[in-house]
């Protein structure tokens, strides 16, 4: 009895709400990758230890499993607070961001960089919550100036977009080059 | 002489000045911006800088990162929320003495403190120049992998109270860095069969996800709030004259600065916390402290702004970053084929003493700068967070998809964005991922091209230098254990638990 309490007063740690599912996935993870070494790696004959293919995975993943174990008894040994899986869905919301950025890196190459940089700065003020006309304004500006600077001035290196080779002649050129 | 003319010749370059300018006022106006720090405008900028020239890409990106903690001075003091996580204790002083209405007296001294410890560690790091010019070359394969180890491991420990984590996330650094093809074996290593991942994990990729994507979502996931500072009246120069009557803190606090910057892991927390902690111990009012004591501004402000110019020690001189802004700083000198280490010192000494000079120029820039426009940063701080938000993502994907126009970069980015707003929901680290990678490819490439020479593992630290960092690794994990038995055999109260949320802001 003792001897356990001593090993949880050893681990005890703050933690916020989710962290002990946290914990469970990076222990999941690790014991899956490390499951997977013979496969994923190659062993050559012959060669030393520290030169195998293997050798820095294995260590890496190994490290990282006990690191893991450790993590969750921390968490599991510590108090816990309220909301865990509120935190989760929190997690799992911001998934509708990543899509959003996911949206509007595919629709670049088609669309132009210049109009979908500045339909997606509107659009998602939009969705965060902003209806004044004033900062979807701020929005397509900020946009614009974006464009401006890293496109139209400093040349990097983004697509022009397909929808350009619509335009007059021109006027194509002028956008397939500097928006 | 002649390389220093040369240097400086590099800066008196158009380019080069223009790079500054907008690095160093850049960096005050992002570091001024509660949200988003130096790291999430630097990974946004990187592969911008790919195209420039090395000395033009990196002083801008030293600008940011030299300049950005002078311009968090501005919120932490003026509203209690520190513009960049660096500037945390500068808000436990300075937010007091805002609350007594001295926020022009608070402010102007932690610009003082702040260009004094600027230009001490840069001071440092030119007068050391010499003995690193002599020293670095005696780092072989088997010293430089030692001194990464030492790195992997001081940065786990440095996180106390998350040690398991940050362990745990510097060893999937590690992992990170193995996927792909094995350059010298040429098999695979955990491509599950996809051709996307032959190539690797890219680092900038990940860094972007986890700085700056995740710090969009962060914003975006939370309510919107607008951060209201009020303007500051009255001359700002005037805290020159108060610094110097604590020159004792101000030069004790950038020591700490400049010896911390240099151990890679360590950088501007431990710093801080220790410079802080002296400056309460040696002072006369120590029961000031924490209630607007200009002693605790001081030491705050000058220990983490002599960080920057250290932590280039180990960059330029051993090519082994101490944290993540020089961990991405180290890219653009491998984009433009500079590799940092001891060849720099002999091939491209020009070059080094160039970045020494753009450090001290930033520095006047930035100080320059503050003294006319600090009311208007005030304003900028304004910016609603979720617009900031979505700035970020637009930004970012110049970032992702200027790096080589792939959508399997965005993907990635995005994947890794998620994970780095968990870690930051949960307060956990994030730096001993993008460490773990670079570090454990500096050790993988260095142990391997040191098998050779070693027939018995003894010979590993048969040479004088291996053999002074393998003692200095036994004696980190030596001291940090008998941290542990003492703290626990005491009972320590519960520590500050945010002391490494460095994640939300």
């Amino acid at each position: 009895m003792t001897n356990s309490k001593t090993l949880k007063s050893l681990f005890k740690r703050y933690r916020r709400p989710g962290d002990i599912v946290f914990a469970w996935f990076c222990l999941i993870c690790s014991v899956f990758l490390l499951s997977q070494i013979y496969d994923q790696t190659a062993y050559k004959a012959g060669a030393k230890l520290f030169a195998q293919p293997r050798f820095w995975p294995a260590v890496s993943l190994c490290l990282m499993t006990g690191f893991a174990v450790l993590h969750l008894l921390g968490s599991a040994f510590s108090q816990r607070i309220e909301g865990r899986w509120r935190e989760v869905w929190l997690w799992v919301s911001s998934l509708e961001y990543a899509g959003w950025f996911m949206a509007y890196a595919f629709a670049v190459p088609y669309a132009g960089y210049l109009p979908t940089t500045i339909l997606f700065a509107v659009l998602l003020a939009l969705r965060v919550g902003y209806r004044s006309a004033k900062m979807l304004l701020a929005a397509a500006g900020s946009a614009l100036f974006t464009v401006l600077l890293f496109k139209t001035l400093l040349k990097v290196n983004l697509p022009s977009g397909l929808i350009y080779e619509q335009l007059p002649d021109g006027l194509r050129q002028f956008m397939l080059t500097y928006f | 002489m002649e390389n220093i003319l040369a240097g400086a010749e590099m800066l008196a370059r158009w380019d080069v000045i223009v790079a500054l300018l907008i690095g160093s006022i850049g960096g005050v106006i992002i570091g001024a911006i509660p949200g988003v720090g130096p790291a999430v405008a630097i990974a946004i900028l990187l592969p911008a800088t790919f195209g420039l020239d090395p000395i033009v890409g990196l002083t801008m990106l030293l600008g940011i990162y030299g300049s950005s903690m002078y311009g968090g001075a501005i919120p932490a003091v003026l509203i209690n929320t520190p513009g960049t996580a660096v500037n945390a204790l500068t808000s436990y002083d300075g937010y007091p003495m805002t609350k007594n209405g001295e926020a022009h007296r608070a402010v102007s001294l932690s610009y003082s403190a702040s260009f004094f410890g600027g230009i001490f560690g840069i001071v440092c790091l030119i007068l050391l120049s010499p003995v690193l010019a002599i020293v670095a070359p005696m780092f072989g394969s088997r010293e430089i992998f030692l001194a990464a180890l030492l790195g992997i491991i001081l940065v786990v420990l440095a996180h106390r109270g998350q040690i398991m984590a940050a362990g745990m996330l510097a060893m999937f650094g590690v992992f990170l860095q193995t996927i792909g093809l094995d350059a010298v074996t040429y098999t695979q290593r955990y491509t599950f069969s996809q051709s996307f991942l032959s190539s690797g994990i890219n680092l900038i990729v990940v860094v972007l996800g986890l700085f700056a994507l995740s710090q969009a979502f962060f914003l975006l996931t939370a309510p919107d709030s607008s951060p209201d500072a009020k303007p500051v009246t009255g001359k700002l120069g005037v805290g020159f004259k108060e610094l110097m009557k604590h020159k004792r803190v101000a030069t004790v606090a950038s020591s700490f600065g400049v010896i911390l910057g240099m151990i890679p892991g360590t950088g501007e927390f431990t710093a801080q916390f220790m410079s802080y902690t002296y400056a309460q111990k040696t002072s006369k009012e120590p029961e000031k402290f924490g209630k607007g004591s200009p002693e605790g501004l001081i030491a705050s402000e000058a220990a983490n702004n002599a960080v920057p110019a250290a932590a280039m020690i180990p960059l330029l001189a051993l090519g082994i970053p101490g944290e993540a802004l020089t961990a991405m700083m180290l890219s653009v000198f491998y984009v433009h084929n500079v590799i940092p280490g001891p060849q720099l010192f002999q091939n491209n000494i020009d070059l080094v003493y160039g970045l020494y000079f753009s450090l001290i120029a930033l520095n006047v820039i930035v100080m320059v700068f503050l003294l006319f426009s600090t009311n208007l940063l005030t304003k900028i701080i304004r910016i609603p967070t979720r617009f900031l938000g979505v700035m970020i993502l637009i930004l970012s994907f110049v970032g992702v998809y200027s790096l080589r126009n792939s959508l399997t970069d965005v993907i990635i980015s995005a994947v890794f964005g998620v994970f780095g707003l968990v870690l930051k929901r949960l307060n956990l680290p994030i730096v001993p991922i993008i460490l773990g990678m670079v570090l454990g490819g500096i050790m993988e490439t260095k142990l391997r091209s040191a098998l050779p020479r070693l027939k018995s593992p003894m010979d590993m630290i048969d040479r004088p230098i291996a053999f002074i960092i393998f003692v200095l690794i036994l004696l980190v994990i030596g001291l940090h254990i008998r941290t542990l038995v003492k703290e626990y055999r005491a009972y320590q109260p519960d520590e500050d638990h945010d002391l490494h949320d460095t994640q939300s802001r």
